[in-house]
């Protein structure tokens, strides 16, 4: 069975800056990987490396088994990888529904948007209300629903979700995860970028420990939880051997 | 007929009549705002491509005698959206994640040279003296009078036809289809469009060549207006169309239209009802003559200033702007003390050699242009101070040179001061109205500080000039604004070697002062506000003060350089020295050499002044050659790419905003210091960055 999404031996960064160096992960169709790690370790960079916002610098990107280094984010779109990035997600220019219709236009074809719309309207009630509001002065909380409106609808094979409960009420993050979960049970594989784990572990069924650009552990989510007590939180600045963080040092050129 | 007389049918009848003008500012409104909406950028080429759309209908047309519809087609529907097309691929494909005031400069930089570039390619010549016609056959000769007080001509009912017909459409376009919401989301954010599945880059192909397709339509349809074919009328009318832009918020194409039109009619109603208020009361007389003119600018100004809603209705910044690598820094603060001092030694040096040469071998001519460069050199310290050290964009440079040129005309011309104590009376004037502008302008920020000073160096232009104790009114129209050369002591500086000396003087003056201001705690200031203004609030920092003094410093010395051009011609010469688009090609010139330094500055000055003859008509080579006759056949070539070349050069400066001078020394450096590192005995640095010019191209787009 071909993973649906590989990442090969990776290294990424910005401009001289390296992020990533050398990671592999692997996410089969219908499973939920977490990607765990303290605060710069490189969590972001890998999910936009993981969805071609980011071209990454040796290794390889592939996609249901074909090669997708270099190529256009569009085209990661199109092979069914969803990213909802880290902070707003949304065009905060564009009206709820347009934000929907611009998604919904070019993944289920114009005949079938306003059946799109409407079940997205359905589905959050909320966003029907206000569907003619501006999305930029919608709050953090009903942003995040309408980026998760517009991946339930559309069930992207893979979504790379970064940080999706950063500075949300609780009770907005329980809204987002059972999104999420509903999501996994329609089929969608998807890889969870997180520093708040609880939830994350409660989803995935493995997870991945970043730490300064490479991956120190990967394995089981049960097993996640514990490494990542000790791990990411209370030794995150020493290496304590299973990773190879000593030549993991970011280069920074002037 | 009973319409025909009365007050009412004269104020109907100003309507009709200002309803041609009203659609022609209407038509470039509407473009204005549709480039801004599917593009993102503030477009100041808009006029620069409708005149290349217009001059080519008039070549194919009038010239080679094609008939209307072919001559349409070619310059309104393949040349114009060629254009868009290219501008889109060399020019703003790089910009997309640049600043709004960078993508601002290079449309100056590219209104510059785009027409420079059409009229090199097609041996075009500019039409003076004739009315280019139209799109429909005899356009300007056929009239229907529908109200019986005002006939339109054909011509005219036909751009108020087009630019109503147009509205529609593209109103239609961003509501109904596909594209037009597909574009919005690309000026928002091109990568999270990607996201979408959406092919960002052919969205901004497809606005670009819409964008520009209107602009020559709208150029083409706007050309029987004049009496003339020239690049600069059409910026001037951009600059019109923006007051009625701005009105819908660059956004709203009804209100652009609707804006225009009111335009067009308010202009009309003074011109007609003004002169009948002056007759009885005589006091209003001076502004009869100037307030016409100037009703675009003061509404531009006025919009901006009164109405806050506009400044923060600007774009909202990419959400995903976070995947580009961080801009590389200055060069002056990587370079090593001793480096920095051979290269202070050796720029002194070679100055002092040519200036050398220049006192004693150079003929009346040379001296002439040096002795202008030097000069042009302390006139862009202005913009070293308002664009390099606070980082604002300031499009009034030559308004206040021009104050600098007009003061010393009053007051040594006309009032019989000695001209070295009126030159610097002049700059502490200049330094008033610079402090006083500074306070609403300033506070503005990022483009709209840039459009503000452009409104009012049009104002400046439409009015201030045609009163008497600026311009000189008649006085001026009899002599000329003459300047006489002064005499200190000794010294008489009507011989030009002494006025070099004196214009090197002051450069170094200024440049010290500069230097002072850049180092103290306004420099500290400004550049803490130009990293993040409200981190630099919430430490206490007060941006006004410093901004302030900047502005106002800035506008002394352009005024104190303006003086000194002024008397060193002899005369003022505004039209050719100062009016508004030599400001533009001033901050075109400094910003694409270096606007942080001195040396930006001079070589700004030298490019200004002595390029032309020294380059472009291959003198240089004749010199290396040691004799003018084996000068390449290539030469001379036409000044023209003088405007072509620093106006591309614009880009370099959206794209290092630090000037090409300082780019090219980080980059020496930096190789340097990439060298230092791989030599032996130093470890081996596995991750060795790879050496990117363009750090974007790691990232797909
Ligand atoms: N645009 C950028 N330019 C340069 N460095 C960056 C950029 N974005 C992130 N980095 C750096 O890359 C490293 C990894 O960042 P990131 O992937 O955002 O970490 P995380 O998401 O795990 O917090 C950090 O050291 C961060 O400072
Ligand atoms: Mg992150």
């Amino acid at each position: 069975m071909t993973a649906l999404l590989e990442l090969r031996n990776v290294s990424a960064g910005y401009g001289a800056f390296r992020a990533l160096f050398g990671v592999s992960v692997e996410v089969q169709p219908g499973e939920a990987v977490a990607i765990l790690g303290a605060n710069g370790v490189g969590k972001t960079t890998l999910a936009r490396v993981a969805t071609g916002l980011l071209a990454p610098t040796s290794g390889a990107v592939l996609v249901d088994g074909a090669d997708m280094s270099g190529t256009a984010t569009y085209r990661f779109a199109r092979a069914g990888v969803a990213h909802a990035p880290e902070g707003r997600s949304v065009f905060a220019t564009l009206s709820v529904e347009d934000n929907l219709r611009l998604s919904f236009r070019q993944s289920k074809g114009r005949a079938n948007t306003p059946a799109a719309l409407a079940k997205a309207f359905e589905l959050f009630p909320m966003l029907a209300a206000r569907r003619h509001q501006i999305a930029g002065t919608l709050s953090g909380g009903q942003q995040r629903m309408l980026a998760m409106a517009r991946v339930i609808v559309e069930e992207p094979s893979l979504l790379v979700a970064d940080e999706l409960s950063l500075g949300l009420a609780p009770i907005v993050v329980d809204e987002v995860y059972r999104s999420l979960r509903r999501l996994k049970e329609n089929g969608s594989a998807l890889l969870i970028v997180e520093q708040h784990v609880g939830h994350a572990l409660a989803l995935c069924d493995r997870a991945i420990l970043l730490d300064r650009g490479t991956v120190s552990w990967s394995g089981p989510a049960r097993e996640a939880a514990e490494r990542v007590a000790t791990h990411v939180f209370e030794n995150d600045s020493s290496s304590d051997g299973d990773g190879d963080s000593g030549d993991a040092t970011a280069a920074t050129a002037g | 007929m009973t319409l025909a007389t009365g007050v009412g049918a004269d104020f109907l009848r100003a309507l009709l009549q200002g309803t041609p003008p009203g659609t022609v500012y209407a038509l470039v409104a509407l473009g204005f705002v549709l480039t801004y909406k599917t593009s993102g950028v503030f477009n100041l080429a808009f006029g620069a491509q409708a005149y290349v759309s217009a001059a080519m209908y008039y070549k194919a047309h009038t010239e080679w005698g094609w008939s209307i519809i072919p001559a349409l087609v070619l310059s309104v529907f393949v040349l114009a959206p060629a254009i868009g097309l290219t501008l889109e691929r060399l020019v703003f494909r790089y910009l997309r994640t640049g600043t709004s005031v960078a993508k601002l400069v290079v449309t100056i930089g590219i209104s510059l040279a785009l027409p420079n570039i059409f009229e090199l390619i097609t041996n075009f010549k500019g039409v003076v003296g004739r009315t280019p016609a139209g799109i429909v056959p005899n356009g300007a000769g056929v009239f229907y009078d529908p109200f019986g007080v005002y006939p339109f001509s054909r011509d005219e009912l036909t751009t108020i036809g087009v630019a109503v017909f147009a509205m529609l459409c593209l109103a239609a376009l961003f509501r109904f289809s596909a594209i037009g919401l597909q574009m919005r989301a690309v000026v928002e954010s091109p990568r999270m469009t990607e996201l979408n599945g959406i092919r960002s880059d052919r969205v901004s192909a497809v606005s670009w060549a819409l964008s520009s397709t209107f602009a020559g339509l709208a150029g083409v349809l706007i050309a029987p207006r004049f009496n003339t074919l020239a690049a600069p009328d059409f910026f001037n009318l951009v600059v019109v169309a923006i007051a009625a832009a701005i009105l819908g918020r660059l956004v709203s194409l009804p209100r652009a239209l609707a804006g225009g039109l009111g335009l067009g009619m308010v202009i009309s109603l003074l011109g007609t009802f003004l002169p009948r208020w002056v007759q009885s009361n005589p006091w209003l007389r001076p502004f009869q003559e100037n307030l016409t003119p100037a009703v675009p600018f003061v509404v531009l100004f006025g919009v901006l200033v009164l109405w806050p809603a506009i400044r923060r209705s600007r774009e909202v910044s990419d959400p995903l702007s976070g995947v580009d690598p961080p801009i590389s820094s200055l060069a002056l603060a990587t370079r090593s003390a001793r480096s920095h001092l051979i290269a202070r030694v050796v720029t002194v040096g070679a100055l002092g050699t040519v200036a050398a040469i220049v006192y004693f071998r150079a003929d009346a001519s040379w001296m002439f242009l040096v002795t202008q460069a030097v000069i042009m050199a302390t006139i862009y310290l202005s913009v070293t101070m308002i664009t390099g050290l606070a980082g604002q964009i300031s499009l009034c440079q030559g308004t206040f040179a021009a104050i600098g040129g007009f003061g010393v005309y009053q007051l040594a011309t006309l009032h019989g001061m000695s001209v070295l104590v009126a030159a610097p009376i002049a700059a502490v004037i200049a330094a008033a109205v610079g402090a006083v502008l500074s306070l609403p302008v300033l506070r503005l920020g990022g483009i709209w500080t840039a459009v503000a000073t452009l409104a009012f160096a049009f104002f400046f232009d439409a009015v201030a000039i045609k009163f008497s104790w600026v311009g000189g009114g008649n006085t001026s129209l009899m002599q000329g604004t003459r300047v006489p050369r002064p005499v200190l002591g000794p010294w008489d500086f009507a011989d030009d070697r002494a006025f070099l000396v004196l214009a090197v003087v002051v450069f170094i003056i200024v440049s010290i002062v500069v230097v002072q201001i850049r180092g103290g705690t306004i420099g500290r200031t400004l550049r803490a506000i130009r990293g993040s203004e409200v981190a630099a609030q919430s430490i206490g920092i007060s941006p006004a003060r410093a901004r302030v003094v900047a502005f106002a410093v800035s506008a002394a010395i352009a005024a104190l350089g303006g003086a000194l051009l002024s008397i060193h011609q002899k005369n003022v010469n505004y039209g050719s020295n100062f009016s508004p688009v030599s400001s533009l090609f001033w901050l075109v010139l400094v910003v694409s050499l270096g606007s942080r330094t001195i040396e930006g500055a001079a070589l700004a000055g030298a490019a200004y002044s002595i390029f032309d003859p020294l380059i472009l008509r291959g003198t240089i080579f004749g010199w290396i050659l040691r004799s003018p006759d084996r000068v390449p056949g290539i030469f001379p070539i036409s000044p023209k790419w003088r405007l072509i070349l620093f106006g591309l050069g614009t880009l370099q400066f959206a794209r290092h905003p630090e000037g090409a001078v300082e780019y090219w020394r980080s980059r020496t450096a930096r190789s340097l210091a990439a060298r230092q590192r791989s030599a032996p005995g130093t470890p081996e640095a596995p991750d060795a960055p790879n050496e990117s010019d363009a750090p974007n191209g790691a990232v797909t787009s």
